[in-house]
């Protein structure tokens, strides 16, 4: 490479490891919503400058709050869940709306206490629809063992909703003593992967029905705590966990490796995708690093408790499919690289937009 | 997936690419055009120029659909979409490409009803389904889509379906070469030739490329290997100071192509006098339009567009890109105003345009090494 290519490259990584100061979009779009760069910038341009404070800023999955007793911390998080259709193979909204948050508590380091849920109904959705779905709020938060703890309902208009829409927000307890964040990562850590990578979007996306394609492809979505706590439980080497979800693995590993100011390495041929999502994605033209998991966990391990962790996953039925996935390095800062199998290397960068099919 | 993994052994690219540099005559360098985007999404996202020589450049062609319509057509896509009757179809890489009035997925946030389908065909049932709406279809493509195109047009003709038409945007790809070579800024060894389009026209409409201006072409498939063979394939014709037309691709495609497919545009659509490429500027018989038996599907005849000719927005150098007069990065706004969340150009929107793939793929640079070998 030129000392001139070289030049422009050090120009735009200086530039995207900025923050967003300024959203130029004049609406909003579908992309802003896709968990990707735009979402990022919208979050870090619009709402922090209006909102920043210290629980906040950190733009974690879960806020934490220093309790007076020295008890530990209460990590308190908060989504909300517009899938469509709501019915997917392997799951449907409410169990995801159960999953999710408990999983956004769980990757903070968090034992989950209890959730709250909010519905917005669309005026004319059958009554035994709804009733079908609280029974599956019901059964996933019995099955994750976390009580739906207050909630609240509302009705729009037929038209303005899809059907409905479910917000949870919960609360856990961190243990004292435990210190998981980007900053802690250093070089030579780990990056495991607690199964294989886009599942969720894949089934969604086929089970919308709109691509003649069709596969057993079944959503991932599943409770994390208890996983994670296996995981805390054998090994004090685990630096920083989240749960890949919008943007897929690649947005995920990107926030973190600008977190820390590091690169994270990965290798292509130690990626868990299962043949049948594969071979959507091929068709399609979409990467499986960028498409939607449900329930699954990236952790950055110290290097020596690599096994040890590897194996705790492995130990719980969410985890069977566990894999050492890359490894984290000093060079080049702040980006996330890819070792092909094929022997080349690449870049794999936020998802920018929606991950849109290829048409030749 | 058996079948695509075997395209991606690693120890048999590691081989070829042993034969390539063995290939490379002491002094010389070699500029080689991939014409099609596939082939260089494919490129970029298997880090394949890794592998070559140092001697060895791979130049980016306009084989980019997306690409290369120009932005007074993407301005004519938005007007019909924002009528209020109508529900504009699209493939997704079109969603994002920059006009003057901004993009189709800003016009849907403003209120277009615009959606993204994966086949025209989709588009047809969106008319069976919705009697009170028109629904436009923004057909764009080398030979590649076209047949899809036609076909759904016919469909929609023994139908009868009279809420549907095509806003056509078709290109073939020879006239787009010519204009290549005859191009006096640019000096290529050989050619990748497009693999998709060739399934459709064979690889007889390329011999024009050895005959007329001496210049190897290699048809090849999308898979890292393929074009890495396809490579070596090059090598092997200007070692050997051959110049022919050579398929690597001949588990698909044939020398004749497919006449089915060819007979179903030939039915449909008919070549336009001249169509502006982005980049290239007008080019004579480059582009299809539906014939006149299919003018009740033709938007550009169901509603009154302006057809203006629209400049690029002055920093946009996606011409040169096009062209493969510069390499991605050496555009002035490559990178910082132009990039692929807010692109200027199109070459950044689709994932086949150059700078898209370099930008989310290459932008470690070239022969940075394998990472692992240099910090462990």
């Amino acid at each position: 490479m030129d000392e001139r290519e070289r030049d422009v490259l050090e120009r735009i990584e200086a530039r995207r490891r900025r923050s967003a100061h300024r959203l130029l979009d004049a609406n909003i779009t579908l992309a802003h919503g896709a968990g990707g760069r735009s979402t990022q910038a919208l979050v870090e341009a619009l709402f922090l400058p209006e909102l920043t404070n210290d629980l906040l800023s950190p733009l974690s999955d879960s806020a934490l709050i220093e309790l007076d007793s020295g008890a530990g911390r209460l990590a308190f998080s908060t989504d909300s869940y517009v899938v469509r259709p709501l019915r997917f193979p392997g799951g449907d909204i409410a169990e995801l709306a159960v999953n999710g948050t408990i999983n956004d508590l769980a990757v903070s380091g968090a034992r989950p206490l209890c959730l709250s849920a909010a519905f917005i109904l669309e005026e004319g959705l059958p009554t035994a629809e709804l009733a079908r779905f609280a029974a599956s709020l019901g059964a996933a938060a019995a099955a994750a063992g976390v009580p739906i703890a207050t909630g609240d309902t509302k009705v729009v208009e037929r038209g303005k909703a899809d059907g409905l829409y479910i917000c949870t927000s919960g609360v856990g307890v961190v243990g004292a003593g435990l210190e998981l964040s980007p900053a802690a990562i250093s070089s030579g850590d780990r990056v495991l992967l607690s199964g294989t990578i886009g599942d969720h979007g894949m089934a969604v996306l086929v089970a919308r029905g709109e691509l003649e394609l069709e596969g057993a492809i079944e959503s991932d979505t599943a409770p994390l705590h208890e996983l994670v706590a296996g995981l805390l439980a054998t090994t004090d080497g685990v630096r920083c966990m989240r749960d890949p979800t919008r943007g897929g693995l690649a947005t995920t590993l990107n926030e973190l490796a600008r977190s820390a100011g590091l690169s994270i390495v990965l290798d292509e041929g130690a990626l868990p995708v299962r043949p049948a999502v594969a071979g959507a994605c091929e068709i399609l033209g979409i990467d499986p690093l960028y498409v939607a998991n449900e329930g699954k966990l990236v952790a950055i391990v110290a290097p020596e408790a690599t096994d040890a962790a590897l194996a705790a996953m492995r130990a719980h039925r969410f985890g069977r499919d566990a894999a050492v996935i890359g490894e984290v390095r000093s060079e080049p800062p702040g980006m996330v690289v890819l070792e092909t199998s094929f022997g080349g290397t690449r870049v794999v960068d936020m998802l920018a937009g929606d991950p849109l099919p290829r048409i030749c | 997936m058996k079948h695509v993994t075997e395209y991606r052994s690693g120890r048999v690219a590691a081989g070829l690419a042993e034969r390539i540099a063995a290939l490379v005559e002491p002094g010389r360098t070699y500029k080689l055009m991939e014409v099609c985007g596939g082939h260089t999404h494919a490129i970029y996202r298997h880090g394949l120029e890794d592998l070559l020589p140092a001697e060895i450049e791979l130049v980016h062609g306009p084989g980019c659909p997306v690409c290369v319509i120009p932005m007074g057509r993407q301005d004519d896509a938005i007007a019909i979409a924002e009528r209020r009757e109508v529900i504009f179809t699209t493939f997704g890489d079109m969603l994002r490409v920059p006009s003057s009035r901004g993009s189709l997925l800003e016009a849907k946030a403003r209120g277009a009803d615009v959606r993204m389908v994966y086949s025209p065909l989709d588009a047809l049932r969106i008319a069976r389904e919705n009697p009170d709406r028109e629904i436009v279809f923004f057909a764009i493509g080398f030979e590649t889509t076209a047949p899809s195109t036609a076909i759904t047009l016919l469909r929609a003709r023994a139908e009868g379906i009279g809420n549907f038409s095509m806003f056509c945007n078709h290109v073939v790809v020879v006239p787009a070469l010519r204009a290549i070579l005859e191009s006096p800024d640019l000096a290529l060894d050989g050619f990748v030739g497009p693999g998709h389009v060739s399934t459709i026209i064979g690889t007889r409409p390329y011999e024009f490329i050895a005959r007329e201006h001496g210049k190897p072409v290699v048809v090849s498939g999308f898979e890292p290997l393929d074009i890495l063979q396809s490579i070596h394939m090059l090598m092997a014709q200007l070692a050997d100071r051959r110049c022919e037309v050579e398929n690597q691709y001949q588990r698909v495609v044939r020398e004749e192509g497919n006449p089915v497919a060819l007979r179903v545009i030939a039915e449909t659509m008919e070549l336009r006098e001249t169509f502006e490429w982005r980049g290239l500027g007008f080019i004579p018989q480059s582009a299809m339009k539906l014939r006149p038996e299919f003018e009740q599907f033709d938007a550009e005849i169901c509603y009154p567009l302006a057809g203006a000719r629209v400049a690029d927005p002055k920093a946009c150098q996606c011409g040169e890109v096009l062209k493969g007069v510069i390499r991605p990065w050496e555009c002035k706004v490559f990178g910082t105003a132009c990039t692929p969340e807010r692109p200027i150009g199109t070459c950044m929107v689709s994932s086949e345009g150059a700078c898209a793939a370099y930008y989310n793929y290459g932008r470690l640079g070239r022969r940075s090494g394998r990472v692992a070998a240099e910090s462990s």
